[in-house]
């Protein structure tokens, strides 16, 4: 495996499309919690890029980037919590989690 | 590039794609679980074995079931009778090409200035931990209250409120 190391710009490629996916699942789609997978998506796409920046940088002893990628998924897991706990807040009150549906403070 | 490069690329990239644009919402999570053990496998593969399995366990073992549980309360496997697209998705499918072809070619404009094969680093699981609680402390106690306070407000918000009226 080491005989044939992957360039970084690989991995950065693969993360800009699953960034470009999951933004574009972000907004296309209309249902709440499919909102919320795409931004997952996007989360995870970045947490690659600073994996990958780790392993190809010039002191991946240092593991600023690895930490950082860590201190990310720590921050999502907490982020999705809360996210879908408001989905399921506003479909108790909307009985919808379609988004288009949910224009209650539009004047 | 190595032939597991690709494959696991193509893993990750196929399960986020069947994610954004399947029709049933179970499909979109079993979908986004596949694109979240690809990438947890592209981790692997770039000798990050703490954060690839902290992404097992964090994104397949957590996230991937809290998805599964919303869409159970919220009857989100029925579908839409108007679709499951908006109807300004060529909007955001432009938007999406949009910022794919900027970091695209940000990428592949900086190719000669990225460094392109390095040592394999060796960093173990101790160091990691030495890190944690050396450097990294700070951090480490804000991502924990940020987490005691995500966790106790996430059931709060989710928590079913007695006798309100419907508006």
């Amino acid at each position: 495996m080491s005989s044939m190391t992957t360039p970084l710009a690989g991995y950065l490629l693969v993360a800009a499309l699953l960034f470009a996916i999951g933004l574009g699942g972000a907004l296309v789609r209309r249902n709440a919690i499919l909102v919320l997978i795409g931004i997952e998506l996007m989360l995870n796409a970045a947490n690659l890029n600073l994996i990958a920046f780790w392993r190809y940088g010039p002191h991946p002893e240092a593991l600023t980037g690895m930490m950082f990628a860590i201190f990310s998924i720590a921050v999502a897991a907490a982020e999705a919590a809360v996210g879908l706990g408001l989905v399921i807040a506003v479909y108790r009150h909307t009985n919808t989690t379609e988004l288009d549906k949910i224009d209650r403070m539009k004047g | 590039m190595s032939p597991i490069f690709y494959l696991l690329a193509a893993i990750t990239l196929a399960g986020g794609l069947a994610a954004v644009l399947l029709k049933h919402l179970v499909h979109c999570a079993l979908a986004v679980t596949v694109a979240f053990a690809g990438l947890a496998l592209l981790f692997l593969e770039l000798d990050a074995q703490f954060a690839g399995f902290a992404q097992i366990l964090v994104y397949i073992g957590a996230v991937a079931i809290l998805i599964v549980f919303a869409i159970l309360l919220t009857r989100g496997a029925d579908l839409p009778k108007a679709g499951v697209f908006s109807k300004t998705w060529f909007l955001g499918l432009l938007i999406a090409a949009a910022v794919f072809a900027v970091l695209g070619w940000a990428v592949l404009a900086s190719v000669s200035a990225i460094p392109q094969q390095t040592a394999i680093p060796s960093v173990t699981v101790h160091d990691i931990g030495v890190a944690l609680v050396g450097r990294y402390v700070l951090p480490l106690e804000i991502v924990a209250l940020l987490l005691t306070a995500a966790t106790i407000g996430a059931v709060i918000v989710a928590m079913h409120e007695k006798a309100r009226p419907r508006g």
